[in-house]
């Protein structure tokens, strides 16, 4: 038996049980309080037996999630770690037997317990309705005349009203307590001074290969090609790698010298070669999805679109500054190298920004 | 020689010598030519030639009769035979139509037809040439993880798996290509891939790259550790299997507990 057969019955007024029952009208025309439906018992509430099965099938669940922990416990012993050990499980492909085992041995013995639960209070916790007046919230005139007799009462004792000295020294004292905390918020690490406006690169630092380890060579760099590089004296043995990458990044094509529109941006280059930083001025994400036939570069974060061939200005998206281009010449071995650091912040703007 | 002296003055007797020293010299060159040379160039020149009939038949429509490149096809100058192995050999090129990008699909040429238009299209200008097997081979995965999440992954994404670009463009998925077209794609950067020439990424670093590729997109080496990977994309799909299905199942099921419970009598 479902609800829906429940429906027709359920729901119409002239059935009348339950204690609001009445007519359907009443006499100013607005419909009558149906009132709840009678408390209908289920099949364990009346039998026992029923009520005994649906006891076990409750205990069964249960017992199922102790199983299922203890094969959890099981799998982890029994099956070995690594990408080299797996098996086939239709519908899912190819899967590692710890891995698989694990989560659905754990899924398992969770769900047993929520079904377990489920399955108690459906059949044999009471489900007889209930109805709970609610109280007014308010106090009783009589409480709420001593109430604020009393505080008046307290307030005339204590002349805070008349002291003004005391009161104004006491609030002035109680705001400046919390103070103490903030000052300690000094505490959470150095300044950053000026190390959001600098990077590693310096006049003459030679760019160097991030991949090769290489200088890299103005020749080396080919037309629709993408170079990463970073400055000479950093290697990803430093200690304070992390942090200088994060700003020394760059990212090295080569464009047909008259297929670039800014000029300026030509002459910071060296026959087309030209050094833009790799971290995106939005929120600092490593930039590099080139696409070497638009000359166009997308962050993969909010996909904001630079324009290379226009002095990486911003042609979509959230970010708020062209992307920094790093002046670059040969030395006299042909290798690329820096002529200074770059003359903007590198990533993400902050308030004292310099432009 | 009286009588051949006599005749000296015949009105056919100069075509009469001409002929005599045409043979002669013609027979020369036959016997005394370098035959095997002349052989391997006949063969090359063949390559070229059939390629060039391929070529002229497949490719002119939009690169132009002689590879010049039109107002809908780049010139193929220099573009070497690699550029041509890759296009034809995953079946981007013939292009279906023009457009954003042209998908990998069905491969129409022969291996051996593709050598001859590769053949032909590298007589044009020099170029990057297809490799050889040892160039592809024998990568270490580990560097090539390091490599890829360097270099490449920004756009194939992390597992390969690829993911999209500007107004309509796309980085393909990477599972299931053959080391030698990953080669030629990083050599010759194909459409709007940016190339790696040796001096960015050395042939070992190449090596390393395919070693990780091949092993990370090929579910007998790299088993996906609990199944169900959703297409290795990232948080976008995992959020949408989330939402939908996770939350739905979750909503459905708390339906059901609240549900009206079955009563004893039959009404």
């Amino acid at each position: 038996m479902t609800s829906q057969d429940n429906m027709s019955e359920e729901h119409l007024p002239e059935a009348a049980h339950g204690h609001g029952g009445g007519p359907v009208v009443t006499k100013d025309g607005h419909f009558a309080d149906p009132g709840l439906p009678a408390h209908e018992p289920r099949r364990t509430d009346i039998d026992e037996k029923a009520a005994r099965r649906a006891e076990r099938q409750v205990a069964m669940w249960f017992l199922l999630s102790m199983l299922a922990t203890v094969a959890f416990i099981a799998s982890y012993v029994i099956f070995k770690p690594g990408p080299t050990h797996h098996v086939y499980v239709w519908p899912i492909g190819n899967v590692a037997p710890l891995n698989f085992a694990l989560g659905t041995t754990l899924g398992v013995s969770l769900f047993a317990i929520g079904a377990g639960a489920v399955h108690w209070a459906r059949t044999l916790m009471s489900d007889e309705e209930h109805i709970a007046e609610r109280h007014p919230i308010e106090a009783t005139p009589a409480v709420r005349e001593q109430v604020f007799a009393d505080f008046r009462q307290g307030a005339k004792e204590s002349g805070f009203g008349r002291r003004k000295l005391i009161r104004n020294t006491m609030i002035g004292a109680m705001a400046m307590v919390p103070l103490s905390a903030v000052v300690l918020f000094r505490d959470l690490g150095p300044l950053p001074e000026q190390k959001l406006d600098t990077t590693g690169w310096k006049a003459g630092m030679l760019l160097k290969n991030i991949n090769t380890g290489e200088p890299i060579k103005a020749s080396d760099v080919q037309v629709g090609s993408l170079t990463f590089a970073m400055p000479q004296d950093l290697s990803e043995d430093d200690e304070d790698f992390q942090v200088r990458i994060a700003k020394d990044a760059l990212m090295l094509v080569r464009l047909q010298p008259g297929d670039i529109k800014d000029k300026k941006s030509a002459t910071w280059g060296y026959q087309g070669v030209l050094a833009f930083s790799k971290i995106c001025t939005h929120v600092g994400c490593p930039i590099s999805l080139y696409e070497q036939q638009t000359h166009h570069v997308l962050c993969p974060c909010h996909q904001s679109t630079f324009d290379l061939s226009d002095g990486a200005r911003v042609i979509f998206g959230p970010a708020g500054h062209a992307l920094p281009q790093l002046q670059i010449g040969v030395d006299n071995t042909g290798n690329l190298q820096a002529l200074g650091d770059f003359t903007v912040p590198v990533g993400p703007g902050f308030w004292e920004r310099s432009e | 020689m009286k009588k051949l002296s006599a005749r000296r003055r015949h009105p056919l007797a100069a075509l009469v010598v001409l002929i005599f020293a045409l043979v002669v010299t013609g027979g020369l060159y036959a016997a005394l030519a370098p035959t095997s040379s002349a052989s391997a160039d006949a063969s090359q020149s063949l390559q070229v030639e059939e390629g060039k009939r391929l070529y002229q038949v497949g490719c002119a429509s939009c690169h132009g009769l002689n590879g010049e490149g039109t107002s809908i096809g780049p010139s193929l100058v220099g573009v070497g035979s690699a550029a041509v192995d890759f296009q034809v050999g995953t079946g981007r090129m013939p292009a279906q139509q023009p457009g954003a990008q042209i998908p990998k699909k069905k491969v129409i040429y022969s291996q051996g037809q593709i050598d001859q238009m590769a053949a032909f299209v590298a007589s044009l200008g020099a170029g990057p040439v297809v490799p050889t097997e040892s160039q592809y081979t024998g990568g270490d995965v580990s560097k090539g993880g390091e490599l890829f999440r360097t270099n490449c992954a920004q756009c194939h994404n992390f597992a390969g798996a690829g993911g999209a670009l500007s107004e309509g463009k796309f980085a393909p998925s990477l599972a299931g290509t053959s080391a030698k077209h990953m080669y030629e794609a990083m050599l010759t950067g194909p459409q709007n891939m940016p190339s790696f020439p040796n001096s960015t990424l050395s042939e070992q670093n190449k090596k390393d790259i395919i070693a990780y590729v091949t092993h990370t997109t090929d579910s007998n080496t790299n088993p996906s550790y609990g199944g169900m990977t959703l297409g290795a994309i990232g948080p976008v799909s995992e959020g949408l299997f989330g939402w939908i299905f996770a939350l739905g199942a979750l909503i459905g099921a708390a339906i059901w507990i609240a549900a009206r419970t079955p009563k004893a009598k039959k009404s």
